[in-house]
């Protein structure tokens, strides 16, 4: 064994890398519940990955074939209800835990100085998951995924002069159609998830060149132990965080499976009543909504009365992520040591988010349209004001070192 | 903090409470009771798959709810075939089309699609309605095109209006009332329209019974898991302050 691991490194960085990447990798000893959400991220991108696999070895992406071919898996391929559950699942359980690893670079400004390139990333790992999403969403060729496809599709019509032409040229057609179809699976198998590897590859490359940010918002590698130059503040990440990982790994689990087994349409939300009806061109369903995921942004876009300006607040409400580490003016990282102004804005800007979710699943009535506007602003108001009140904000003192709670 | 894990966390229930639709009675549901079940089947096979296609479900799969074989073929597969066969229609589209308006619409997915309380709801709430093309109506679903196939077995029902003061408003009630009595009471019928349902629910996700049989393995063995993998992270970091 000894033998052939000295053959290896030897040939290929092996040992050294595993050590400076793993078990000589120092990460802050006080990692919170809110550190779990990265090691799940990928996770779940491995779920959906073998997943995948798996439910490709018998779909069609064929427009008059795909619907049944995934009642087929469903029915008549061993455990294929359960591969198409946890793909299912997971591609909303994908946005839970992004969702939450987002909140957590927000709480503990981890987007700061000199993680700003992690951010962008992770932002653009965003972007594509969603584009991965919508048109995954596609490829069981049900009622939503069609007039999904078609509402958003149609989006781009908005755009001035050459909004139809992009239209239809996403399309391959000027209706959803089997052109559609076979282009959206080409980049929902293959095109889009080697994007996302290699962006997964990038964000953690950035990460472990500078390290990770913590709860408290203090660069450990400032204070380092004169005699080893590890920093007094760190653990290394191998054994301590990937024994504790396994414990988020294992809970993670048992929610998913919970979900898995005993609620794969999560009331309709997960799995959409209407998309176990045949997609049907002639036939637009009475409302059409997005996948919850969606909702926020959807939201927006229905609450602006011009439809060009309401793609482009939806889209700003989206990319809008990637300015943050230059909107934040305030010296201090975390939440734990910023003042009464930050807090009341990042609380109103949850409340905003959740509500919007929300809105967007109900119909454009007058009065949620009302409500809609109302939440939107507050949406855009956290990240617009916040050059003004991240400066204005009266922050406490960082401590030296790391606390423990 | 504390107050914004609590919001993540509910912030699902308040979408669930949300979905809010007409009251409608709870279809009895149980893939369970086989004896249901196959009464279910049964009436499917003769009532439904004349006009609707289950073209996904295939016959074998009543194997699964204590049908053999010889059973499902000479009681339930009237213009013969294979138990491997899908439950396909004799109809073609086109014909279905020009006499009922639309094509009746596959009925394997149904129960997903509109649940089995809609379904218990539709199948029992016809009436007569001379304005519609039919001579049918119904209250959950209106100027539905398909008549009331089982009216045979319920009876024919009309729709009474009437008002009655509730909270001090006038409010207009309609309520069905069974004009000429069918070959079943009404108790009967809406054991008949159970079962059938019941099947119809079975037929959409035929796995179910197993996904949750898995389930609680699987929930089972996580939960032991992570009880050992939580001392072992324990273990650990002892040392760790």
């Amino acid at each position: 064994m000894k033998r052939l691991m000295n053959w290896i490194d030897a040939r290929f960085p092996l040992t050294s890398t595993w050590k400076s990447q793993v078990t000589e990798y120092y990460a802050p000893k006080n990692f919170n519940f809110w550190y779990f959400f990265g090691s799940l991220a990928l996770l779940v991108l491995v779920i959906q990955i073998v997943s995948g696999i798996f439910l490709t070895m018998n779909y069609k992406p064929d427009s008059a074939l795909a619907f049944n071919s995934v009642e087929y898996i469903m029915r008549d391929v061993k455990w294929g209800w359960l591969i198409r559950y946890i793909h299912s699942t997971g591609a909303s359980m994908f946005f839970v835990v992004v969702y939450l690893h987002m909140f957590r670079g927000i709480i503990y400004g981890s987007y700061k100085k000199p993680r700003e390139l992690i951010w962008i990333f992770g932002m653009l790992i965003f972007l594509v998951l969603m584009a991965e999403a919508f048109m995954g969403y596609l490829l069981p060729w049900g009622q939503m995924s069609y007039w999904g496809a078609q509402v958003i599709i149609s989006l781009f019509g908005a755009i001035p002069v050459v909004g139809g032409a992009i239209s239809t040229w996403i399309r391959g057609d000027f209706v959803v159609s089997d052109a559609t179809l076979n282009r959206f699976f080409a980049f929902h198998v293959i095109a889009l998830p080697l994007i996302l590897l290699g962006l997964v590859v990038a964000h953690l490359v950035a990460l472990h060149e500078v390290g990770s940010n913590n709860p408290d918002g203090i660069e450990i590698k400032e204070h380092l132990d004169p005699e080893t130059g590890i920093p007094l503040d760190g653990i290394p990440f191998h054994p301590y965080y990937t024994i504790k990982d396994l414990v988020g790994v294992v809970a993670f689990l048992f929610i998913f499976s919970a979900i898995v087994f005993f609620a794969p349409t999560f009331g309709g939300h997960f799995l959409e009543a209407n998309n176990f009806l045949p997609a049907n061109p002639m036939k637009t369903p009475p409302t059409i909504e997005p996948v919850w995921y969606f909702t926020p942004y959807y939201a927006i876009l229905r609450a602006v009365p011009n439809k060009l300006v309401g793609v482009i607040l939806m889209g700003l409400s989206v990319v809008i992520y990637f300015f943050v580490p230059w909107l934040d003016r305030s010296p201090v990282k975390s939440v734990r040591y910023r003042g009464v102004i930050y807090k009341t804005a990042l609380t109103l800007f949850v409340i905003s988010f959740l509500a919007l979710g929300f809105l967007g699943t109900c119909p454009p009535t007058p009065t949620y349209v009302m409500i809609t506007r109302f939440f939107g602003t507050l949406y855009f108001g956290f990240f617009l004001l916040m050059p003004w009140y991240t400066r204005i904000d009266k922050t406490k003192p960082v401590p030296e070192r790391v606390t423990n709670r | 903090m504390k107050k914004l894990i609590i919001l993540f966390l509910l912030a699902p229930l308040a979408v669930f409470a949300a979905q809010n639709g007409p009251h409608l009675d709870k279809a009895p549901i149980n893939f369970h009771d086989e004896a249901s079940l196959q009464r279910g089947a049964r009436d499917f096979t003769n009532y439904c798959l004349s006009c609707h296609s289950a073209q996904n479900v295939r016959y074998e799969l009543l194997n699964h709810i204590g049908l053999s074989n010889q059973q499902i073929e000479k009681n339930l597969m009237a213009a013969g075939g294979k138990v491997g066969d899908k439950m396909k229609v004799a109809m073609r589209p086109q014909d279905a089309k020009k006499w009922f308006g639309i094509a009746p619409p596959d009925l394997g997915l149904m129960a997903r699609v509109k649940g089995p309380d809609w379904l218990y709801a539709y199948l029992r709430d016809f009436y007569r309605d001379d304005s519609t093309q039919t001579g049918w109506n119904n209250t959950v679903y209106p100027k539905v095109a398909m008549p009331d196939v089982l009216w045979a077995l319920q009876g024919t029902q009309v729709l009474q209006s009437g008002t009655k003061i509730i909270d001090g408003r006038t409010v207009t009630i309609h309520k069905l009332v069974l004009a000429k009595p069918g070959k079943m009471t009404p108790a009967q019928y809406n054991a008949f329209v159970g079962d059938l349902v019941n099947f119809m629910t079975y037929m959409g996700q035929p796995y179910h019974n197993k996904q949750i049989d898995v389930g609680i393995v699987v929930l089972l063995f996580l939960g032991v898991l992570f009880v050992l993998v939580y001392m072992l992270k324990k273990e650990y970091w002892k040392d760790i302050h």
